[in-house]
């Protein structure tokens, strides 16, 4: 951290460097940078278990206004107190592992998936001087570490011996496989673009603003508006969240690779989840939203980590939204929708951002040109793929009905 | 750094003997993920970030799920999952493979003259790695490239049914 860098920012901006410095000052020179490491560690791990317990009472109040029905409202304050209700809830509950299970697995499987989907908060950069570990290739880390979440979802599925679980655990692999790719390939235009992997450059690269109040901001390019969709689509499956949420469909699997467990062990997993949630959005925050930019120059004053939380809740409602909002697909249709339309899409959007950052000289009437087609190279296929593959299968005929 | 090295080694080695000798096949695959683990710690100590977190989304991510399905696909059912201990047979032929295996690696490592002088990192910047991989090794990308897709194929070949599924009636 550049200590000139941060005389010149507000009081507000650098308070939580202010606060970490004033504390790890007490501390003998050699104890700080791991006293430092710890106090990030911890303040991840606070914020965002805040964040995990209240997202889950938001998702229920909303989903209950969605439905027409209030949602929790009984313990404390309009319900405010529930998740530590449901807190204590699942800590005092039995912990029943069935008899024929692999024990240590079955133990394992939640430990891992907590522990590895905590792993990708360390390189967002949640504000100007807020980021835990800064590497050069933190975009790959990132995505490096949320790999192992299937893995532990199959070790979960598999250690329960019940068939339900190892189905559930079958077709976890095969979405999370499929959408790891989408999820990847539309990362790549960013990375081609702003021609780095380390998180703090590629907001870097978004920073300022045309005419004071247009930001440059990545989603605001044809590619990156693409790339911004395709990206939340492959996410939104990655973290098994409705409508992608068939590892678990309660109606046909019983909950899939949850069924066995219990407790606290079934709340680890209902964590895991909420966290990889947070830090996928996170990530598209970091890539596609210009990071903890501020949309316009005129609200800079206000400090970079309000506005990279304020960008991450809208994403994390429009999860909660669409999860209320869309029915569950089916696995022929996930599969299809994955390699037949995100691929290719994706495959496209890539070849349009190398255009894109080719043309980057261009000026005058050339700049509509290049707007125009880099627009026709998202909008044209977007509607002959869609088209085509949903050929014969809309609109819908109600025969019995 | 050697300690470090040394714990890394008995984590890798450890994890590989463990996948060898565990009679449960599922319990293998994850130990080996293991090993895979700790060969991605070891170029992270040795200083390579890019190629550790390549490995880790690459064996880890991807390798560990093809071993997986590959077990689950050819099992009827979890009792035969068990490996039974090794006839002499098929001992015989694991060694023969096994020391052909380590011949070819160990006259290729013998055989490669090393640097001795130290050498400064390079500065490695993602536009540097792709003109490398498409200037002196694009031979190499391209002879994988078909490879994968030769895999690919033939998985596709082996897992489509013979003939085309009746269409449905809506």
């Amino acid at each position: 951290m550049i200590a000139a860098a941060l005389t010149t920012d507000s009081f507000l901006e650098r308070l939580p460097v202010l606060a970490r410095d004033t504390v790890t000052g007490l501390l003998p020179v050699s104890w700080r940078w791991l006293a430092g490491s710890l106090l990030e560690i911890i303040a991840i791990l606070a914020s965002f278990g805040l964040l995990f317990a209240y997202l889950t009472l938001a998702e229920r109040k909303i989903l209950g206004r969605i439905q027409n029905r209030p949602g929790p409202n009984r313990t404390g304050w309009f319900g405010l107190l529930q998740p530590f209700a449901d807190g204590v809830k699942a800590l005092t509950k039995e912990d029943v592992v069935p008899a024929g299970a692999d024990r240590v697995l079955h133990f394992l499987a939640p430990v891992v998936l907590v522990a590895v989907s905590l792993l990708g908060f360390a390189v967002l950069p949640f504000g100007r001087h807020l980021v835990a570990v800064e590497l050069d290739t933190a975009v790959l880390y990132f995505f490096a570490a949320g790999t192992a979440t299937e893995l532990a979802v199959f070790m979960a599925g598999w250690a329960s011996h019940n068939k339900y679980s190892l189905l559930a655990a079958m077709r976890a692999l095969a979405q999370l496989i499929s959408y790891e790719l989408p999820l990847l390939l539309s990362v790549v235009p960013v990375v081609l673009v702003a021609g780095t992997l380390s998180t703090t450059k590629i907001v870097a690269a978004q920073g300022g603003w045309s005419l004071g109040f247009i930001p440059h901001w990545h989603v605001f390019t044809p590619w990156g508006a693409a790339g911004f969709v395709l990206f939340m689509v492959a996410a939104l499956a990655e973290s098994n969240r409705s409508p992608f949420d068939l590892p678990e469909a309660e109606s046909e699997l019983i909950a899939g690779h949850l069924t066995e467990y219990s407790g606290f062990k079934y709340a680890l997993f209902f964590m895991a989840e909420y966290f990889g949630m947070c830090a996928l959005s996170g990530m598209a925050v970091t890539l596609f939203l210009g990071g903890w930019g501020a949309p316009s120059a005129l609200l800079e004053w206000i400090p970079s980590y309000a506005w990279f939380t304020a960008k991450l809740l809208v994403l994390l409602l429009g999860f909660i939204w669409i999860r209320a909002t869309l029915p569950r697909l089916r696995l022929d249709q996930l599969m299809k929708f994955a390699w037949k339309f995100l691929v290719p899409l994706t495959l496209l959007n890539l070849a349009n951002a190398a255009g894109w950052s080719l043309t980057a000289g261009w000026t005058g009437p050339l700049q509509l040109v290049r707007w125009a087609v880099a627009l026709s190279l998202v909008a044209v296929p977007f509607v002959v793929l869609g088209r085509t593959l949903s050929a014969g299968s809309a609109p819908r005929t109600y025969r019995f009905a | 750094m050697t300690f470090t090295f040394l714990i890394l080694a008995v984590i890798i080695l450890g994890s590989a003997l463990a996948a060898a000798l565990r009679p449960n096949l599922i319990h293998c695959a994850l130990l080996l993920v293991v090993s895979w683990l700790g060969v991605a710690g070891f170029y992270l100590w040795a200083g390579a970030e890019f190629v550790a977190f390549a490995q880790v989304l690459v064996y880890v991510g991807a390798l560990s799920m093809v071993v997986l399905f590959a077990v689950l696909l050819t099992r009827q059912s979890r009792a035969e999952l068990r490996v039974d201990a090794p006839e002499t047979r098929r001992a015989v032929w694991a060694v023969i493979a096994g020391v052909a295996v380590s011949g070819v690696i160990g006259t290729a490592v013998f055989a490669t003259k090393w640097d001795s002088a130290p050498v400064t990192a390079p500065e490695i910047t993602v536009r540097g790695i792709g003109l490398e991989l498409m200037g002196a090794h694009a031979a190499a990308l391209l002879l994988l490239g078909v490879l994968l897709t030769a895999a690919l194929l033939g998985a596709v070949v082996l897992a489509a049914p013979d003939r085309p599924e009746k269409e449905e009636k809506s």
